[in-house]
């Protein structure tokens, strides 16, 4: 299989993404548009699992257990969360999207040559931008779902938490992300310093959220919804792959345009 | 680019009378042919060179391409929602929320990179391995979770 096919299937995905954006914007449309959606997941996983560089049984039996160990806890939960419970576990699901997003740049940077990005302390920098990219907005993703979560699940007081200083704290943990994404492009590409990149931004995604009220939550979730909509797109710049630029794209733009229309 | 790509092309073109000459002049003095010919063969060597850096600065760049897919994508993404009715807000959110663990592509091309050549193997794997279960834990629930609520939807309508 060439380039192209792969390709041209991801975009098929893309389109089967928009259709389903789109049908679940009106009742009567919104059930086929859910089945679109699966599809092009489908499509996408499929799609993907053709083009592996290593196709042997290891990696099958790895990828088997994997999405073993997610889907029966997945669709389980999905049955028998209660209808009232909705909104916090949108929540909890997106968390999962966003350490999703860490743990893919982090084996990106680990392993560069397997993405074809450069070789292991000598990515190249425009890869090395995305990445970053990726991981930071995963991990505030991360962190803000969970809190997030609890606000709404009740773990946590619903009422906001003001911290004294806190704009200049979520300045200062803005600055030192630049600094350190600044540190991998003009200095040493130590996995040190992209472990405190991380780290910063899980702390800014918890800090982000904490200060809002549980009755502006949904809001908030839209918002970590549209945020994990570009952290994939910045992964898939990363790994050149249609996929996840379109659908990261699609994500990012109707999560933000979905959470104005929530605030008015 | 388009200037660079058009002088690359007039040397390409140059290099190639040069070794048109070149030929013209070994089949006339057939005395110094072989070293007219030697001359004719590198000229025709260079001339190749050029017309294949001129191929390559033809087109615009891949990350280009992919940059062009991502703005549009944004411009679809941000036309699509805005005439959804309030009683879809979350159905749509769980969708989307659905949607965006197709990062599972990325953690799928970490479990089944062919990392023989690096150093620690094995980590990039455990993290795609890990990044695969989480995303599927989201296809699976998101997709049931928001059937589930369409499902709960149709009754309310009836």
């Amino acid at each position: 299989m060439g380039e192209n096919l792969p390709a041209l299937l991801y975009v098929v995905s893309g389109i089967l993404f928009i259709l389903a954006l789109r049908g679940l914007s009106s009742p009567a449309t919104s059930r086929a548009g859910n089945r679109f959606g699966m599809i092009g997941m489908g499509i996408a996983v499929l799609t993907t699992l053709f083009v592996l560089e290593n196709k042997g049984f290891g990696t099958w039996v790895l990828i088997l257990l994997a999405v073993a160990a997610g889907a029966v806890p997945g669709a389980y939960i999905a049955r028998k969360v209660p209808m009232t419970a909705m909104p916090q576990l949108v929540a909890a699901f997106h968390s999962l999207v966003g350490l999703a997003a860490v743990f893919i740049a982090w084996a990106a940077f680990l392993a560069p040559r397997a993405f074809n990005i450069g070789e292991p302390g000598h990515i190249h920098l425009q890869s090395v931008v995305e990445m970053s990219l990726g991981v930071a907005i995963g991990a505030i993703t991360f962190s803000g779902s969970i809190i997030a979560f609890l606000k709404l699940n009740g773990n946590m007081s619903g009422k906001p938490i003001i911290l004294p200083m806190r704009h200049a704290v979520n300045l200062g943990l803005g600055l030192l992300i630049v600094i350190f994404i600044g540190m991998l492009l003009t200095g040493e590409q130590s996995p040190m310093t992209f472990f405190w990149l991380t780290l910063f931004a899980f702390a800014l995604g918890f800090l982000l959220i904490i200060p809002i009220g549980g009755a502006d939550m949904p809001v908030v979730i839209s918002m970590l919804n549209s945020y994990s909509g570009w952290a994939a797109a910045g992964i898939g710049f990363t790994l050149e792959n249609m996929a996840l630029i379109i659908t990261g794209a699609l994500v990012g733009s109707s999560g933000a345009i979905l959470s104005y229309i929530m605030c008015k | 680019m388009q200037s660079q790509r058009e002088t690359v092309e007039e040397a390409a073109r140059a290099a190639e009378e040069a070794a048109r000459a070149a030929e013209a002049a070994a089949a006339t003095a057939s005395g110094n042919a072989d070293a007219a010919n030697a001359a004719a063969e590198q000229a025709r060597t260079f001339a190749d060179q050029l017309a294949s850096l001129a191929a390559s600065l033809s087109g615009p760049s891949d990350f280009v391409y992919l940059l062009a897919l991502f703005v549009l994508a944004i411009f679809v993404g941000y036309y699509v929602v805005w005439s959804v009715t309030p009683a879809l807000h979350t159905p749509l959110m769980s969708v989307t929320n659905a949607i965006s663990s197709v990062v599972i592509v990325g953690a799928l091309i970490a479990v089944g990179a062919d990392l023989s050549g690096s150093l620690n193997g094995f980590y990039p794997k455990l993290f795609g391995f890990l990044a695969v279960a989480l995303a599927s834990v989201n296809i699976f629930g998101g997709f049931l979770v928001t059937q589930r609520m369409l499902a709960m939807y149709k009754k309310k309508e009836q």
